[in-house]
């Protein structure tokens, strides 16, 4: 189990040096992607291990544990969110939080399509139920 | 009796986590027995940790929330970023490279869109609301991206202090709007499959409120939305304060 733990650890922090580094070569003091760039070396790295037979349910249990934490962890980062003093910034805050939002909503489906469109042209035996 | 609260305080983490699952059991309960499973359990228990928010905030006029209680001050670290992104790239376990792959172009014109659509959105607000030179605008424009991206904005085009907490504050505001109205919208924009789930982490991009709402509508789609939202911040801080301040210094002259 605890290779497990440690794979995720290993591609956790690799990722994270990844966004540094991109962060510092674009110009900006931040971290970019570096989550996206960790899940994409576990997403790999499963893969690599499930392909060669090197996954056993042990090793698996190490990675999904951490996983299923990830509701609690939601719960407890909304309670120490600054929502009093997000709610009592004034108007302009709220609008400006919630109207661009909400267009972003409405790009939703109609982007899903370009996607369900492009995919039909390579694959058109393959339907995806809407 | 001393003992017994010295300990307690102490061991934060463990009243976190403790308390924690006690509001998932409770929410879930209350899901079940009272909207009949129409609102998720999850759903609940991060309205329920905002609701906690609101009033550890109001108790003690402090910034974390709850965790400026001293009893619960182990949430800061249970709900902090540090477990927060270890435990978002456990969730990628579930996901395949296949399924990511369909989204491709359209994804990465999700993000760009994402970006562009909320900046010019927050423009036009703070336009309307009678801000006029050009560094307010476009910070409460980056604020409408994320709240990361709006103090990074601002500071590097010279904003006023107050513009940028504003644009703080107007990014708080979008991830605790997307985390309460994604399981509401879900069916209506189409979030039912890895594909939908890219498109919409893309165009929100807030990755706390992307995951969160994900996580309230199904878990299974979390680590297709976060994929994208990660990147979101990072084109943010790259085009707000170069390219889209640019064009809208043109734009007014």
């Amino acid at each position: 189990m605890i290779h497990g733990v440690a794979l995720l650890a290993a591609c956790f922090l690799f990722g994270r040096v990844l966004g540094e580094y991109l962060g510092i070569w674009i110009g900006i003091d931040a971290n970019v992607g570096g989550v996206g760039f960790s899940m994409v070396l576990l997403i790999g790295a499963v893969q690599w291990m499930h392909n060669h037979g090197r996954l056993n349910p042990q090793f698996e249990s190490g990675v999904i544990f951490w996983g299923n934490l990830y509701i609690p962890v939601i719960v407890a980062m909304s309670a120490v969110q600054n929502v009093k003093g997000a709610l009592s910034s004034g108007l302009i805050a709220v609008l400006a939080g919630i109207i661009p939002t909400a267009l972003c909503f409405l790009l939703v489906p109609w982007l899903s399509r370009l996607i369900r469109t492009s995919s039909d042209e390579v694959s058109p035996e393959k339907e995806i139920k809407p | 009796m001393n003992t017994l609260t010295e300990q307690m305080f102490r061991d934060g983490l463990m009243i976190a986590v403790i308390s924690a699952s006690l509001i998932m059991a409770l929410s879930a309960w209350l899901g079940v027995r009272f909207t009949n499973s129409k609102i998720p359990g999850p759903a609940i228990a991060i309205f329920s940790g905002l609701a906690l928010a609101y009033l550890g905030g109001t108790l003690t006029g402090g910034s974390s929330g709850i965790a400026d209680v001293g009893l619960f001050s182990g949430f800061a670290l249970l709900g902090g970023s540090l477990l927060r992104d270890f435990t978002i790239v456990a969730t990628a376990m579930g996901a395949r490279f296949s399924e990511m792959k369909k989204a491709g172009l359209p994804g990465v014109l999700a993000l760009l869109l994402g970006v562009v659509v909320s900046f010019a959105a927050g423009v036009c607000l703070a336009g309307l609301m009678g801000y006029r030179d050009p560094k307010s605008l476009a910070t409460i424009g980056a604020g409408a991206c994320t709240f990361i991206v709006g103090p990074v904005t601002g500071s590097a085009i010279g904003a006023s202090s107050e513009v940028i907490a504003l644009s703080i504050a107007a990014g708080v505001i979008k991830s605790i709007g997307v985390t309460i109205a994604t399981p509401w919208v879900a069916k209506s924009i189409g979030l039912n499959s890895p594909q939908s789930a890219m498109i919409y982490g893309g165009l929100i991009g807030t990755t706390s409120g992307v995951a969160a709402g994900l996580a309230a509508t199904d878990p299974k789609l979390v680590p297709y939305g976060a994929i994208t939202a990660t990147f979101y911040t990072g084109l943010g801080c790259l085009l707000c304060p170069s390219v889209l301040y640019l064009i809208l210094q043109w734009m007014l002259n």
